[in-house]
């Protein structure tokens, strides 16, 4: 086992929160025999397909015994991929070529493997479910158990190359601690399942193979930091600092609040009402995405469906915020009936409010179903548009809003020329949102869907607090509220320092909120501002991350 | 040969549940279907990882085939469920 010196290695947290303990690893593949040339072809063939046949059920099994319905749909949909007509066809070719059981199933995992690799995206992050069945096909014709999930009779910290559904839907959350992964990506099961299961985990982890067996080691899956080397006194001290952040969060309730009372809204994102869960603990709505009623049309929705859907909205929050975003399309999200034909740079094309200048009915339709929807629930929406550069397109904007009787109009705030001219555009407007994804993509020249380029994507990147820092003093200038929405804001370490820029509002998915509220619960507006400060005053990420973590 | 083109509404596109539950209809249909991105070479509508294999995204076009007595229903039926949003129907977190 390599032995791991005192070290810090960096990967992305996945599923926020911190643990500590030792480590146990997840034992690799099943060494290969070496190739036997199949004396009797018929035998090995049927041994094969009898391995994927159990494979098949002991999988269909696991996904009914899984408590969580979206482990378990993965473990059907994997159950069913062990039993695909198309890697039956490649075993029985591998077979026929003179391929012993055990390689034939290997070979046809592989190339299967190599496809859904070369599709990319989301369907190449299948590519575990291969190398799960493999493994467990390649253990069965072996008669050797599968493997798995070490069992070292302590608690312990999981480290993977990456976990596939079968292994994370059988975890103990009583043993694991914490969840260290090679690779794997924001969408991975491992970071899906941590999120489910509240699990600290940090994932795209590189040296996490290094990490040595049963050495002790700290886990922070809001910084993405893992230590190696750490004592056994330090781990304990960490594991009751974790206990003591859970106890907070859990009974955090109410408003968004600094220590010393100053208000910072927390706010959900939504897509439409079937999102509003019960029992949410949220002061409104930050971003009400409309895509939802327009992305599997050809046409587009007719005015009458539009108010039920946005009233539906309005009245689950009755006299509270709800900040309608219009209609967002184009780029990573194209709408049939709006097809602008091929664009060189789709994200720098025809998207968001763009759309109006060619069909502007389709804008003024959503705002006349928004302000129908907002007379007949009674409520006063404040409704902003997406992709917004200057402000003459805000100002076209704001007319066409208010000309219906809209009374809150804002922009978000996804372009850095509307960012550096944002004192201008609140003249104009009651509001802005910052939508951080975006501003990254557009501030950094870096494609959101580009992994290799994810570290400019990062929100604690200096660049791009210097733009939200821009926005929010316009903000407090104006006497105005500027907000973030998008992943930056779930961020806990992160909330502080937006807090701290003048930011009056965050918002994010549900699972976010209560580690965020802590966040802010535990520092004056005076400490958040310090935050603030360290953050912008350092030249990248990971020394701003560090400088506010040890500011905690 | 009777096709049809049908847009994928799905949003994570024809991926792990949605491919799931499209291979299962596919299975349960008295002709073989086979299913095709753009130009590509067309793979049985039955077997998942080929299916997953298209990469047919979000908003991808798909040319459904299939031959012989039922074919148009079966089609019909196929082409009915790709233009649904399920993601939607299906994600318990959706």
């Amino acid at each position: 086992m390599p032995e791991t010196a005192a070290g810090t290695l960096r990967g992305l947290g996945v599923g926020p929160g911190r643990a500590a303990g030792r480590i146990a690893r997840m034992a690799g593949p099943l060494p290969l025999p070496d190739p036997v040339r199949a004396a009797d072809p018929d035998r090995e063939l049927a041994e094969a397909l009898r391995a994927l046949q159990a494979v098949s059920a002991e999988l269909a099994a696991r996904a009914s015994a899984a408590a969580d319905p979206a482990a378990s749909a993965i473990l059907e949909a994997q159950s069913f991929i062990a039993a695909d007509p198309g890697l039956i066809e490649s075993v029985q070719e591998n077979v026929a070529a003179g391929m012993d059981a055990v390689h034939a199933l290997d070979a046809a995992c592989a190339g299967h493997r190599e496809a859904l690799l070369a599709a990319g995206g989301l369907f190449a992050e299948r590519a575990a479910d291969l190398d799960d069945i493999r493994n467990r096909a390649v253990a069965a014709v072996l008669g050797l158990p599968v493997p798995g999930v070490p069992d070292p009779g302590h608690p312990f910290v999981l480290v993977a190359e990456d976990l596939s559904p079968a292994d994370t839907a059988g975890l103990d959350t009583g043993t694991v601690l914490a969840l260290v992964t090679e690779k794997g990506g924001p969408t991975s099961h491992t970071a899906i399942l941590a999120r489910a299961l509240g699990l600290p985990a940090v994932v795209a982890c590189p040296g996490a193979a290094h990490l040595g067996e049963g050495t002790w080691a700290a886990v922070d899956g809001t910084t993405g930091e893992v230590r190696s080397g750490i004592g056994e006194e330090e781990a304990a001290g960490i594991l009751r600092l974790a206990a003591a952040d859970r106890l907070r969060q859990a009974e955090s309730r109410g408003p968004g609040r600094t220590a010393d009372g100053h208000p910072v809204e927390l706010l959900l994102n939504i897509g439409s009402a079937a999102d509003l869960v019960p029992g949410v603990d949220a002061e409104g709505v930050g971003l009400f995405r409309t895509e939802f009623l327009f992305l599997d049309r050809r046409e587009e929705p007719g005015f009458d469906e539009q108010v039920a859907a946005y009233e539906a909205v309005f009245r689950a929050f009755p006299g509270g915020k709800v900040v309608v975003r219009t209609l967002d399309a184009g780029s990573d999200k194209p709408l049939p009936f709006l097809d602008p034909g091929p664009e060189p740079n789709p994200a720098l094309g025809v998207r968001g409010l763009r759309v109006a200048r060619g069909r502007p009915g389709v804008l003024d339709t959503q705002l006349d179903a928004i302000a129908a929807a907002a007379r007949a629930s009674g409520a006063q929406p404040w409704v902003m548009a997406p992709m917004v550069s200057t402000v003459a397109e805000a100002d076209d904007f704001a007319a066409r809003a208010r000309a219906r009787g809209i009374t809150r109009v804002g922009v978000m705030i996804e372009v850095p020329a509307a960012a550096l001219r944002a004192d201008r555009l609140l003249e104009r407007l009651d509001f802005l949102s910052i939508g951080t994804n975006d501003l990254s993509q557009y501030a950094f020249a870096a494609d959101r869907q580009h992994g290799e380029l994810a570290d400019l994507l990062d929100p604690w990147q200096p660049g791009l607090l210097a733009l939200i820092a821009g926005c929010a003093q316009a903000g407090l200038a104006a006497g105005k509220p500027v907000g973030v929405c998008g992943e930056a804001a779930a961020d806990p370490l992160l909330a502080p320092v937006l807090a701290g820029l003048g930011i009056t509002s965050l918002s994010m998915s549900a699972p976010g909120l209560a580690p965020v509220r802590d966040a802010l619960a535990r520092r004056t507006l005076q400490h958040c501002r310090d935050d603030a400060r360290l953050a912008l005053d350092v030249d990248d990420p990971a020394q701003a991350r560090a400088a506010v973590a040890a500011d905690r | 040969m009777p096709e049809r083109t049908v847009v994928i509404a799905s949003r994570t596109g024809l991926h792990a549940r949605p491919a799931k539950l499209f291979v299962q209809a596919a299975a349960a249909q008295d002709v073989p279907v086979r299913i095709r991105l753009g130009a590509g070479r067309s793979v049985p509508a039955t077997s998942m990882l080929a299916v997953m294999a298209l990469g047919a995204g979000h908003g991808a076009e798909v040319v459904l085939e299939a031959e012989g007595a039922g074919a148009d229903a079966a089609l019909d039926s196929l082409a009915g469920l790709l233009s649904r949003d399920l993601d939607a129907e299906e994600a318990p977190d959706a």
